[in-house]
């Protein structure tokens, strides 16, 4: 996979080398102003819903392995 | 039966809604025609067809091939991924709701490449997708699921997703019409995610009519997707017949050696139509565009390496079996869940982020992003249309390019400039070629893309061009 790497980083490189000083950044495509919407409690996912795809749910929380392995 | 499976989604709502044919009798038959799937098309299908009632819609009874990217309620949601096998998510998919409120009913999901990145649905965790054209040969990705059902008889109409590429790809590999309509157009919640702010949710369709159809369906503001603003004015079927005063922009920077000589005749043949149908060929100039894959292999790896982080063995999906402690199982469920592929992105990504490389990589790629889309909204000012070639070549055979991740890479040339501007653009198949090396005749794409927001003129456009091109060949051995 190394190999792999070099050769897509060495394409991508190409662009390193564009002079693009003054130029803005684009993250977002679609001018869109925020909005927020009225802080209105409404229904959500009931908690049992919520965690019935994890793979080890107990007591309305997700179980995981301790931090430390012999704790 | 055949005759039910021939109707496009059109004709078949109009005989559902005049009483022709009953939306129960109509699902049935996809059912059936989909439960034969050899081409490892679907990862899974409904197991009935009439256990809940249909909306009264504008796609009332219509069966659809949903990618596995979307969440569907109860039932399993891979995204084509090891890690995610086994999940069935608590909701459903904004797109998803939308097509069951216009009457629509999921009929399957489809395999795609894993977390939507590949361009052949070799990607997949659950084996690649075969070409109903000639099974030794990739469908396209990473919609590639979606596009070999239409394509081969086994949905009369699916959606999938967008990125770089993957709609508009294997829709042109498959030889059907795929749609990657405007960034914002369509919600996202639900879909999967890969590369945020590039994703998009489109129809592949049989042809551009059922298009228009299925995305006045989808199309719309959406309150969970803050980034989803919809369409104004909706999506009407389109009806033009010529394309009298309207200007399609060759790239000039397009090298005729950039794509195989079968697709350079087709793609010129398309040209040659347009100029009888009354339209204006044009050159036009879109000097960054040839740094798009570049940014693009920049950008969106960034964009998952930060996505993907949510699989982590604890909420959702698989945890390795293989005990430790908490960072060995995270570390143990990632290196068993994810592809290759996938890890090769996430490496990619987290590399282009991080400290001492963010600039030269991620900053230099959102400033070149920046510049394609000025390079199209100047050619906008002065042509209506940018015209390419979907794809620089026909379908690949199998394995061919699954050594060298690049090479695969590059299938995005044409497409992923689009992407990067956010604009709606789509895939109509515009005629057959020879493969390079020999080989029966495989579909040719032909692309067309507007601004943004212009999925009616573009549709148009294409509706217009498709009457034209007549393309009415079927993949060996499909009814109909």
């Amino acid at each position: 996979m190394t190999g792999e790497l070099s050769g897509i980083l060495e394409h991508v490189d190409r662009i390193g080398k564009l002079d693009l000083v003054g130029v803005e950044p684009t993250s977002h495509v679609v001018a869109l102003e925020n909005v927020l919407r009225a802080d209105e409690p409404r229904p959500s996912l009931a908690p049992e819903v919520a965690l019935a795809p994890a793979p080890e749910p107990v007591d309305g929380a997700f179980r995981v392995p301790s931090p430390q392995a012999d704790a | 039966m055949a005759e039910l499976l021939d109707l496009t989604v059109a004709a078949a709502t109009a005989k559902i809604a005049a009483g022709e044919i009953s939306a129960g009798e109509y699902f049935e038959a996809w059912r059936g025609a989909a439960a034969g799937d050899e081409l490892n098309a679907y990862l899974w299908q409904v197991e009935d067809g009439n256990g809940y009632e249909v909306e009264d819609g504008p796609l009332k009874g219509i069966p659809v091939a949903v990618k596995d990217i979307f969440c569907t309620e109860g039932s399993p949601t891979t995204a084509g991924s090891r890690i995610l096998e086994g999940y069935c998510p608590p909701y459903t998919a904004t797109a998803v709701r939308r097509l069951d409120a216009a009457g629509a009913r999921v009929l399957g999901k489809t395999n795609m490449d894993e977390f939507a990145m590949g361009s052949s649905n070799e990607n997949s965790a659950y084996g690649p997708v075969l070409n109903p054209w000639d099974r030794g040969r990739v469908p396209g990705g990473s919609s590639g699921g979606s596009a070999a059902a239409v394509a081969g008889g086994l949905a009369p109409c699916a959606i999938g997703t967008d990125t770089g590429g993957s709609i508009r790809q294997p829709a042109s590999l498959c030889g059907i019409v795929g749609l990657k309509p405007t960034y914002g157009a369509i919600s996202r919640y639900g879909m999967i995610a890969f590369a945020s702010s590039l994703d998009q949710c489109g129809p592949l369709t049989r042809d551009v009519t059922d298009a228009a159809l299925m995305l006045a369906a989808l199309e719309g503001r959406d309150p969970c997707d803050s980034t989803s603003v919809g369409i104004e004015g909706g999506i009407v079927a389109p009806s033009r017949e010529d394309l009298k005063g309207l200007r399609f922009g060759v790239p000039s920077e397009l090298a005729r050696d950039a794509f195989d000589d079968g697709v350079r005749e087709v793609f010129e043949a398309t040209l040659a139509r347009i100029e009888a149908l009354g339209g204006e060929i044009a050159e036009v100039s879109l000097p960054s565009a040839e740094h798009g894959i570049s940014a693009y292999y920049v950008l969106a790896p960034a964009e998952a390496s930060s996505n993907l982080a949510r699989y982590d063995g604890v909420r959702y999906g698989m945890r390795s079996e293989r005990s430790g402690d908490l960072l060995e199982m995270y570390e143990n469920t990632r290196a068993e869940g994810f592809g290759p592929e996938v890890k090769r992105r996430i490496m990619l990504g987290t590399y282009a982020l991080s400290s001492g490389y963010y600039e030269a990589y991620y900053g230099q790629a959102q400033k070149v992003r920046t510049k394609i889309a000025d390079d199209f909204s100047t050619a906008f000012a002065k042509i209506d249309f940018v015209v390419t070639p979907t794809s620089p070549s026909v379908a690949f055979g199998l394995g061919e390019k699954t050594d060298d991740p690049l090479s695969m890479y590059l299938n995005d040339f044409f497409t992923v400039p689009m992407s990067l501007a956010g604009i709606p653009a789509i895939s109509i198949p515009a005629g057959l070629a020879e493969p390079e090396g020999g080989g029966p005749q495989l579909p040719v794409g032909f692309q067309i893309a507007a601004p943004a927001f212009a999925e009616q003129k573009l549709l148009e456009a294409a509706y217009a061009l498709e009457q034209a091109v007549g393309f009415d060949a079927r993949p060996g051995g499909v009814d109909g």
